[in-house]
């Protein structure tokens, strides 16, 4: 059995190897064979494991594969957590990986395009790097959700970061490809910052990197405090907490960290659908809901968790009503639905964030990979404005991407509207101080997400085509590749919902996610539960459904119907939509701010610390004295400096050698 | 009949190659080459047995050699190594084919008096780490420094003559403090066996001074803020093979230094001062970080972030008694002086090889400057692939080695106190921040000038270098355990002795009161 648990990283890993170091021997058909091999292998244990796990109820696995090092008595291992959280999480990920690396052949069959023609590093291997990438990514992704330890949590944290910073650059030409991806490195790497200081106090507390033994002992770290600030003492728990959330903050993109997220979309689609949507940022999410014994005990991290999502679901929702770029669209819905995921967690309905997390997986990779369709349709344009009536051209793409959008705003019998639904009753349920407030949030949200989503469905489908001439006439359906992963995604954007039963409201989580009674809301939403179809009559008697529906008709009027409207209400409120266009500001906030500050500080302490005061002052003004003195002795012996010393040198060593000899002969 | 003198050979070995190639050069002997390759590869493969010969379950010095050396001062040629010196001597080794390898083309001008220098020079480092007796390790340090000095100074670059000064002037300034303080301690004891010294009782206050005067040495080859502003200059005006031996080595001896003479020698005054050695250890890594962010030298750049690298080093091995006054155990203390040891280490790969990779750009373009670079990736796709993994690792990336030993002192440290963790840490953003955007405006970018359009990419001698550099980054990063294993006995035998007073017992203010006179 653990043979099986080890092939899962292990074959998507043996594929990116080959393909990315012997990419021109094997060729284009070779890379995406062996990755894809690698991945579907992967997907095959990986259910295999489900069945045996989730549904067989096997034993949960908890076991080590090696032991990394050992020091001061502490040994930090790399093993293997499998139990039901794990098993859903693999699935989900090669899943939509096998998915993804299926339509990347679509996708990148032209990539030749995208290099200049001085380039050696686009024509002859730029194919086989990307799927080497993809299934090292693969790999990382399964590290880190297969962990049982905070050291390899830690590995696989940093290595989808790594390389969603190869895959952002991946067209490294591009300024703004090796802008962005820069930019999300760093922005991780504060996330970072925060998770590793959390890792660091875990250690200082627990004296342990395993999960077991840290859950294990939490409870009776509730009251220990640590001063962080001389006098202030806070509570260990709620440090612990809040720093390994500041993880998840840059990983999953919730405000401040959300920045790098939609810069992101640089890089080629098939990623935007893979990493940046259904699983890298999904993450913190992943960590937050496995740490749950952990934030179960600090009611004001949870707190923390849950605004912060809520600003997140909330606001970044606002910056897809004003996007005209087809993927910067998807990618600020992407950043509003985690932050629903992280408002679940937050109120402790870890279940429903997880349930959140594989729907959204499921449509958001659709609704990616569709908006990948359009672009490969649209020869690279990726302006909706010029856009329109593509539904007569590509009628599978449009289709799945309807049925994506449709799940994304929870419409009745999708699989959004099951998991989005549990999330806005979770809050509704919810004690915690602020939940009040952030419940209308999270409903004003599902307005929100309607009209952004309706209206580039609208602009992109439906109306009048205006690309120009030349497009439209090339316009056609994409190739059976692409084609077929969308309708493969789209089944399980509106059947996967239906898992609901078991896995929200049943027992699937039992032992693996941990709830304190006094939190427990999924508990109490789940006495009402009866079925699917109660379940969409019970919600006809809450806002959402029809702040969903108005969210439709109002696009539909606005960019449909009467299009003045949107350029009138524009006109009308210029000071926001500048806010928004903005996208608040945060940009250049950081740019001027942190980027330039760094700089400005490294500078300062460069010209005055070291240049003026310890070169200047200090060295060079005895320097100036020696200096003189040396350039006396090199007149005297001009030219031969090296011969001089050699032989001084040679001359002390062999003195050495003959001292020890004659000491050795004593 | 002495068993066979391995360390004797390590350190006399290249330095007799040293000479054969100087003789050959004056017999007009033309293959100088791989003269030189034969003898730093048949020392790499004589020190592997240090390796595989080593008993791990003991501190004890091994592979001892010893002999009366210079009797009217008691001098012993005395050898040996422990868990903390054979790593180091493995990473000399090892380095010094590779900077052999490194000059193979570029070099024209006195070939077999560069190579010789390299060699020499490794044999005495070898000394420098094997020493056991005061004098003999005196002599190793003092003479490493020479042919350093001539690498610089015959084969550097047009300020060569300022750098060398500079370099001279502060090493200098530090190792004679560390001359009268080892003359001192031999006149108290009658010896000169460094063994001799850490049983040595001393007062506190000579402790003090005994302290600061290694602090000075030391300091200054680490080299710590604000005695560091020589490296950089040293590594412009260095050429590569010069400027990898400088990082990779020559900085591990002030390591290495603290380790062997300070803690042990001077335990009390190491507990009173330890927070001057950690606050220049953690200012190192925040500020030098933010200078490193701004260098447009692409050698500046590297040489600033050593420094700050070995910020890491020092702050790991410091941090024992911090540990000791707040937990009131040394819990901890083993973790951050192991992860400061494997920093060395690992900052000797990485540094190293970053320094190789600026080598392989200047021997084409002759430039430094960043701006004169960009989208080299277009020209030279086989050469990016390495840079990015070796500034990937210099920013610590977890599965290369540039990770284990930040992870380790950073988590050390937060048990010591939550602010050096903090502090520490920020190297995550900082290190990320230098590296990155080093390789954005070297490597990726479209390319902007025809200089870099006609760069030929990587050789087969180039990428033999690079590779192998890679695979001992991949590999320590993937499984440290077997360099932390070798340390152990050592550094719980280092522990243990440290806090132990070597006051007077009534005078004691050490952690465990007073120790064994």
């Amino acid at each position: 059995m653990e043979n099986i648990y080890l092939a899962i990283p292990l074959a998507p890993l043996l594929g990116a190897i080959i393909a990315g170091l012997f990419g021109r021997q094997i060729g284009r058909a070779g890379a995406h064979t062996v990755t894809i091999l690698g991945v579907g292998i992967s997907f095959v244990l990986s259910l295999f494991v489900l069945k045996r796990i989730a549904i067989d109820g096997g034993e949960p696995f908890n076991g080590s594969v090696y032991t990394w090092l050992i020091s001061d008595g502490l040994k930090f291992e790399i093993g293997f957590l499998i139990d039901n959280l794990t098993a859903l999480m693999i699935t989900v990920v090669t899943f939509v990986s096998l998915m993804v690396h299926i339509y990347t052949i679509g996708y990148m069959a032209d990539d030749d395009h995208n290099w200049p023609s001085h380039s050696k590093a686009g024509a002859p291997s730029s194919y086989q790097r990307f799927f080497s990438f993809i299934a090292l990514f693969t790999f990382s992704m399964l590290m880190l959700v297969m962990s049982n330890n905070f050291l390899q949590l830690f590995f696989g944290w940093e290595a989808v970061g790594l390389v969603s910073y190869l895959l952002i650059g991946f067209w490294y030409t591009r300024p703004t490809a090796i802008y962005a991806n820069l930019k999300a490195f760093l922005v991780n790497r504060v996330g970072d910052f925060g998770f590793l200081l959390g890792i660091g106090a875990i250690y200082a507390f627990f004296n342990s990197m395993d999960y077991a033994t840290v859950f294990a002992a939490a409870p009776a770290m509730v009251g220990t405090t640590i001063e962080v600030f001389a006098g202030t003492e806070w509570q260990l728990l709620t440090v612990i907490c809040i720093f390994l959330f500041i993880g998840a903050m840059g990983k999953s993109a919730q405000v401040p960290l959300h920045v790098w997220l939609p810069d992101s979309m640089e890089g080629p689609t098939p990623i935007s659908a893979l990493i940046h949507a259904a699983t890298m940022v999904t993450a913190g999410i992943f960590m937050v809901a496995r740490m749950s014994p952990l934030f179960e005990l600090s009611t004001t991290a949870l707190v923390f968790v849950m605004v912060i999502g809520a600003i997140t679901a909330l606001f970044m929702g606002f910056l897809g009503i004003v996007q005209n770029d087809i993927k910067r669209v998807v990618a600020y819905s992407t950043l509003s639905q985690l932050g629903y995921m992280t408002v679940a967690l937050g109120v402790s309905a870890y279940a429903a964030g997880i349930f959140h997390l594989m729907t959204h997986a499921f449509f958001k990779a659709l609704l990616f990979l569709g908006a990948g369709s359009v672009i490969i349709a649209m020869h690279h344009d990726q302006d909706i404005r010029n856009m329109g009536g593509l539904r007569r051209y590509m009628p599978i793409t449009w289709i799945t991407s309807l049925v994506g959008s449709l799940a994304l705003i929870g419409t009745p019998f999708f699989a959004g509207f099951y998991s989005k639904d549990t999330i806005i009753e979770a809050v509704h349920h919810s004690q915690l101080p602020g939940a009040g407030l952030v419940y209308w949030m999270v409903l004003a949200g599902v307005f929100v997400t309607a009209l952004y989503s309706f209206r580039m469905y609208f602009l992109v489908f439906h109306g009048t085509p205006r690309m120009d001439d030349h497009i439209r006439e090339h316009l056609r359906e994409t190739p059976w590749v692409v084609t077929v992963p969308l309708i493969l995604l789209a089944i399980p954007s509106v059947l996967s919902g239906y898992l609901i039963d078991p896995v929200v409201f049943g027992d699937y989580f039992a032992g693996v996610l941990h709830v304190d009674p006094a939190n427990d809301v999924l508990t109490g939403i789940g006495e009402h539960y009866h079925g699917p179809v109660s379940f969409v009559l019970h919600a006809l008697g809450g806002p959402a459904i029809y702040l969903a529906i108005a969210g439709v008709v109002t696009a539909w009027y606005v960019y449909m119907k009467n299009p003045a409207i949107a350029g009138d209400v524009q006109q009308r409120f210029r000071g926001i939509y500048k806010l928004l266009v903005n996208k608040y500001y945060a940009d250049d906030f950081n740019d001027a701010v942190f980027a330039g500050g760094a700089r400005g500080v490294g500078r300062l302490l460069w010209r005055i610390g070291d240049v003026l005061i310890i070169d200047g002052l200090v060295v060079n003004g005895s320097a100036r004295v020696v200096g003189w003195v040396a350039s006396v002795v090199r007149h005297v012996q001009t030219g031969y400096l090296y011969h001089y010393a050699f032989s001084m040198i040679i001359g002390l060593l062999l003195l050495l050698f003959w001292f020890v000899y004659m000491g050795a002969g004593a | 009949m002495m068993e066979f003198p391995l360390l004797s050979f390590l350190v006399w070995l290249p330095v007799a190659g040293g000479i054969a190639l100087l003789v050959m050069d004056a017999l007009g002997f033309p293959h100088v080459r791989p003269v030189a390759l034969l003898v730093s590869i048949a020392t790499f493969l004589l020190s592997l047995l240090l390796y595989t010969e080593f008993d791990f379950q003991t501190a004890a010095m091994q592979f001892q050699e010893s002999v009366p050396w210079i009797a009217a001062i008691n001098a012993h040629y005395h050898l040996g190594i422990d868990g903390i010196s054979m790593p180091l001597i493995l990473l000399t080794t090892f380095t010094t084919v590779l900077v052999v390898l490194a000059g193979w083309e570029v070099i024209q001008n006195k070939v077999s008096q560069y190579l010789a220098a390299f060699l020499i020079m490794e044999g005495l480092m070898n000394g420098v780490f094997a020493a056991l007796d005061a004098v003999l390790f005196y002599v190793f340090w003092e003479a490493m420094l020479v042919p350093m000095f001539l690498i610089i100074g015959v084969w550097g670059g047009p300020r060569r003559v300022y750098a060398t000064i500079k370099f001279f002037l502060y090493t200098f300034f530090g190792s004679v403090f560390m001359l009268v303080a080892l003359i001192y301690m031999y006149l108290q004891s009658g010896s000169f066996g460094i063994l001799d010294f850490h049983m040595l009782p001393l007062g506190m206050t000579e402790q003090l001074l005994i302290f600061i005067a290694f602090l000075l040495a030391f300091a200054v080859k680490v080299p710590m803020w604000p005695v560091h502003t020589w490296l950089p200059d040293a590594h412009v005006e260095a050429p590569t093979g010069g400027s990898v031996i400088l990082a990779a080595i020559m900085l591990k001896i002030g390591g290495y230094g603290f380790l062997r003479f300070s803690l042990p020698i001077t335990p009390d005054a190491s507990l009173a001062l330890d927070w001057v050695v950690i606050l220049m250890s953690l200012v190192a890594v925040v500020y030098i970080g933010f200078v490193a962010l701004v260098q447009e030298d692409m050698k500046k750049l590297i040489a600033y972030s050593s420094i700050a690298h070995m910020g890491f080093v020092t702050l790991g091995i410091f941090l024992v008694f911090t540990l000791m006054e707040k937990t009131g155990s040394i819990q901890g203390a083993g973790l951050g002086m192991e992860g400061g040891m494997v920093q060395m280490i690992s900052h000797g790969f990485i540094s190293g090889a970053l320094f190789l990779c600026v080598g392989v750009l200047y021997d084409r373009l002759h430039s430094r400057q960043i701006s004169d670079y960009g989208g080299v990736a277009n020209s030279m796709p086989v050469f990016a692939g390495f840079m990015v993994l070796f500034a990937l690792a210099n920013s610590g990336l977890p599965g290369t080695s540039g990770f284990v030993g930040e992870f380790m002192v950073i988590l050390a440290s937060f048990k010591a106190n939550i602010w050096f963790a903090i502090l520490a840490a920020t190297t995550l953003i900082l290190g990320a921040a230098y590296s990155l955007w080093l390789v954005k405006r070297v490597i990726f970018g479209d390319i902007t000038n025809d200089n870099v359009r006609q760069l030929e990419d990587i050789n087969r001698r180039e990428f033999a270098i690079l590779a192998s550099l890679a695979a001992v980054v991949l590999l320590f990063g993937i499984w440290p355990a077997p360099l932390v294993e070798i340390m152990h006995a050592s550094v719980d035998n280092l522990l243990s002795h440290v806090i132990v007073s070597k006051l007077p017992a009534e005078t004691g203010v050490a952690l465990l009161g007073g120790g064994s006179p």
